[in-house]
Formats: C-alpha cells, structure tokens, sequence
C-alpha cells in the first residue's frame, strides 16, 4: 500500500536544559495500525507523544500527523487526534456525564450532538451505571476509562495513548486492551507507549524501541524475537547457594555462551543454538556435580530477553523508577523526569 | 461561528466547569466565606474598641471595616486561581485541555472569572454578614454596586498576578504558599483594617502606595460617602495597570508550561 503514513516522525531532537529527551527518533505509523513505543523510563516516549500532540515544539525535525505539521498546523491537527496520557485527565468533581459533554463542547459540537455522543461513549465504556455520578466515586479503571472516552469524543483518526495501563489491575487492563483492538477494527491509528512487554506484544502491529532518546531496534514482535535467533534455557537451582556452580556448569553446557544470572530467582538463563542438544547437557552435568534442580526450561526469546539485549538492562529494572512515582505525579512533570533520566 | 465566539464559549465552558466544583463540594464555598466572617466578628468586637479612636469623628468601625474586608476578601479570594491551575496541571487537565481544539485563551479566561463569580458571591454574602453587624450603605444603592463592581474587578486583577505564580511553581502546595505569603503582609500593610495616620510613618510610605489601601479607599468612599473621583480612578488604573502587566505573563506561563 502506497498511503501517507498516519505518523511520520523525521529526526526529531528535544532537550530539557542539558538534558537530551529525543536525540534524532524516526519513525511512521501505517494508517489503521498500532504502534507500540517501548522503552524504559526516561528513553523520551513520553516526550515524543507530547510533540505528537502538539504539547511540546521540538528543538529539531519534522513530524506529521495525517499530514498536518505538529508545530505549523497545530489546530486542524488538534481536531483529528485523541489523548490519553499516563494519568486519567477527567476533572473529579464532575459526573462522568459532564467529563465527556464539557470535552464535547470544547470540540465545538452542538449540544444535542455532545449529549449523543456522550451517551454513546458511556456505554461502550460501560459507565452507563456510573455516568451521573461525581468522578471522585470511580475506581482507576473507570477513570482510565473515561478518559478514554473522553479522548474519543471528536472521533479521532490517530489516538496517542501514554501507558495506558499503567497501575491497572489485570481484569481493567484486559478490557482495556479490548477496547484498542476494538477502535483500530474500526479504522483508528493507535500510537501506544508502554514499558509493559506483554501489552506491545498482544496490541501492537509493530514496536519501535528507544532508549535514552535512540531508536534502538524497529519492527514485528516476532522480528525482534527473531533477530535473537535461537532459544534460552533457564536454570532454576534448589538451594540459591547453588546458584553460581549451576551458572558454571550451564556456561559449559552451552559451549561459552553468556550466562546471565538473577539471585532473587536463584536462575541463570543462556541463549544459546541448538538448545535441545545444550538442555541434554546440562542435565547430565548438573547431575554428575550432584546439583540439585528446582526447575529447568527450554523457551523461544520473549519481548523480554529482546529488551534486556538491546538496553543491556531487564524491563522490570527499567520499570521500577516509574512505581514509585504513580498514580498521582504530573504528566508534564513526567516528561521533565523522563528527560532527566535519559 | 467565529474564532471569538468560540474563544467565549470555550471560555464560558470552562467557566462552568470551574465553578461546578463548588456546587459538588459545598464545604469549599463554606470555609472560604468563614474566614472573611471571623476577620468581620473578631476586627468588629476585638480590635473595634482599640481603633475607634482613631476614626475621623462620627465614623463607626464596622462602617470604617467592612469596605477593607470586601478588598481583603477579593485579594484572598484570587490566591486560589493560582492554586486551581497547580491542580490542574499537576493532574495532566492542562495537557488534556492543550490537545483539544479548543480556544487556546479559555483555560486562563475560565479560571479567572470563575473566581471573580465566586468573588462577587463571597463579597455579597460578606455584605449580609456585616448588615447584620450594624455595617450601612451610607452612600445608597448605586454607589454600593459600583463598589461591589470595583472589588470584584480589583479580584480579578489579582487573580492574573496569582495564575502568574500558580503557573510558574506547578505543584499545589507551592502555588498555595507562594500565592499567599506576599499577600498577607500586603493585606495588612494597607488601610483595611486601621486608619494609615496610625502607622509608622516608614510603613505608612509604603502603604500609601499600595493598591489594596487604595482600593480600600474607594470602597469606603462609594458605601460611607465623601469625594469619590480621586480613589476610585487610582483603583481603576491600578486593576487596568495590573491585568495589562499580568496576563500577558500568565499567558506566556501558560504556554510555556508544556
């Protein structure tokens, strides 16, 4: 297909002070896909999302949105997107109602449309129960959710999402999810950010990963698992003491290849080639050492390993900085700590 | 319909919805009306005995009191403009409002007339509170309106000076301090409370200068009586002075912001 990209994102730098938040990011986004930006926090995915959205100018580059310059056609862009950032944007001391009829006014709608299109928006949310009560009664999945909602009111083509889920339980991040795949059948261009592997794999068509600022690796789920090639066995020993002899005993197994290990779960992973022949070996091994075993598995690379590779640093790792910051730090905040982190 | 009719009912919206929070929390409206009525009742009763003294001759405290409180209660009132923007900033409203294609003028406009609404509720109210303490509109209705008018007008000016800052700290409980620590000793500082020819003559200079004693002035001009032009034209360029200073600063925060 030969269509304008719905994103195209051309060598955009930013910087905070000293700090380097985007350092040269290129990327595009086909029409009617998902886009997942994964990195860990302070990589500037929150800082591209807000020049995306016309929040922030960037110091260096060019980006469009369905064709419109994010810096020079700042209102017509405004009206074909949608935003919902990493922290639910609805005023609390409003009924659900009023959060989506006061965004539909300020898209200009008439009233009987905004009352429509509020009602339509509730229930598939499903906030009709909740739709006349004030915010400040709503758990952070319905929060989450009407600020969807709320994100969707002038019908956006290109939706920007920013960690969507973050701080979610399960069950409100699984409906979540359903709702995305639900508005990319429609047709909707969903840009995601997330530092959470499992949700770029299960939405995105494809991942950009960044890290300080860098694109760092581009492509299909698979791809990326792919460009690892071959499998990893994990060793899980019996007695953590165990841990480095069995790290020992596995590099051996896998002729030289690195050994990486994680004291907490007492396992040492390998990648390695031809792993049936590597496991085989690394029993008769840990056996022969008397080495006793807790578990032990053979598995195709996950998100995971690709991410601990390319950052040289475990997602969760990555992640951590962001907990304890959540729920309640400024968004614009989040990008200046995002900046300083990078 | 045009950019400025839309620029109005952005800003009419966000008007709305600034106030919405007071009819959902009730206690808000409460407690910002309790403070003006203590300062009445503790000013009137306390401290009315030791300042009548120092009155011009005739003139009662609560008459003398009540034109300062509407000014101290206008000037208090306007902190909170910079507080609500920290709070909306600080929750990602602002990014939500700056990525809509709504008039970029509204959420600054919505703001700060929702607390000149909320002012001129608090003032009039204030008006009852000090009716029933013995406070009289000596000068008659008219000139009572255009003093309500200036007060509310003398609060929105400072509501432009306190965005300035709200916007300029972004978290809460900073626009909360640095919104109200320079206002309090401004506040007193001024003739609200006690006749200027009763300070020391150092602080007198400088509260002679100071717009909340002019405006206090003017108030007490247009509800007990006497020359009018003279204060009421220095309150009026002092509010032109200070909107034509500050929103172009809050509105250069307010963008810069991002």
């Amino acid at each position: 297909m030969s269509s304008r990209p719905a994103v195209q994102v051309e060598g955009i730098r930013k910087r905070f002070g000293k700090v380097v938040a985007l350092d040269g990011v290129s990327f595009e986004v086909a029409p009617g896909t998902v886009l997942g930006l994964l990195g860990p926090n302070g990589a500037g995915k929150t800082t591209a999302v807000r020049i995306l959205t016309t929040l922030l100018i960037p110091d260096e580059g060019r980006a469009e949105v369905e064709g419109l310059d994010v810096v020079r056609d700042t209102v017509a862009l405004r009206a074909r997107i949608g935003l919902a950032g990493q922290y639910a944007a609805v005023d609390e001391n409003l009924t659900g109602r009023e959060n989506i009829e006061l965004v539909g006014r300020l898209y200009h709608l008439s009233r009987a449309e905004g009352r429509a299109r509020a009602a339509e928006l509730l229930e598939r949310f499903d906030l009709v129960d909740a739709a006349d009560r004030t915010v400040r009664t709503y758990s952070g999945g319905m929060r989450r959710r009407l600020d969807l909602g709320a994100s969707l009111v002038g019908r956006p083509s290109v939706l920007f999402l920013d960690e969507p889920t973050t701080g979610l339980d399960p069950r409100s991040r699984i409906d979540l999810w359903k709702v995305i795949r639900e508005l990319v059948a429609e047709g909707t261009t969903v840009l995601l950010t997330t530092q959470y592997l499992e949700e770029a794999d299960e939405l995105a068509d494809r991942i950009v990963v960044i890290d300080h600022g860098h694109v760092i690796a581009e492509g299909t789920s698979d791809e990326l698992k792919a460009r690892l090639g071959g499998d990893v066995i994990e060793v899980t020993a019996a007695r953590p003491a165990d841990l480095a002899r069995v790290a020992e005993l596995l590099g051996q197994a896998s002729a030289g290849a690195a050994v990486v290990t994680d004291e907490v779960a007492a396992t040492a992973t390998a990648r390695v080639k031809r792993g049936a022949t590597v496991l085989a070996d690394t029993v008769r091994l840990m056996d022969a050492a008397s080495l006793e075993i807790a578990d032990l598995s053979l598995r195709k690379p996950t998100l995971d390993d690709v991410f601990l590779t390319l950052t040289g640093r475990p997602s969760d790792d990555a992640a951590a900085p962001h907990d304890d910051g959540g729920g309640s730090g400024p968004g614009r905040r989040a990008a200046r700590r995002e900046g300083a982190r990078a | 319909m045009t950019s400025v009719t839309y620029a109005v009912s952005d800003a009419l919206a966000m008007t709305r919805r600034n106030l919405t929070r007071y009819i959902r929390i009730p206690t808000l409206l409460v407690f910002s009306t309790i403070q003006p009525v203590m300062f009445v009742l503790l000013f009137v009763y306390v401290f009315g005995g030791a300042v009548k003294g120092s009155l011009p001759h005739g003139v009662k405290y609560v008459d003398f009191l009540m034109p300062g409180i509407f000014v101290q209660t206008v000037v208090f009132g306007s902190t909170q403009t910079g507080v609500g923007l920290a709070e909306d900033l600080s929750k990602g409203m602002i990014d939500r409002f700056r990525s809509l294609p709504m008039a970029r003028s509204a959420v600054l406009a919505g703001r700060t007339l929702g607390d000149g609404v909320r002012n001129t509720f608090v003032v009039i109210l204030m008006t009852l509170v000090g009716l029933l303490v013995g406070f009289r509109l000596h000068a008659g209705a008219l000139p009572a309106i255009a003093a309500l008018a200036i007060a509310v007008g003398f609060g929105f000016a400072f509501s432009w000076i306190s965005a300035t800052i709200g916007l300029a700290v972004h978290d809460v409980e900073s626009a909360q301090t640095a919104g109200f620590i320079w206002v309090f000793p401004l506040t007193f500082a001024s003739s609200v409370f006690v006749p200027l020819r009763t300070l020391p003559g150092w602080l007198q200079s400088f509260a002679r200068v100071n717009p909340i004693t002019n405006t206090a002035n003017a108030l007490r001009a247009l509800t007990l009586g006497g020359p009018t032009t003279r204060p009421v034209l220095y309150t009026l360029l002092w509010i032109v002075g200070i909107l034509v200073v500050f929103m172009p600063f809050a509105t250069r925060n307010y963008r810069k912001v991002a």
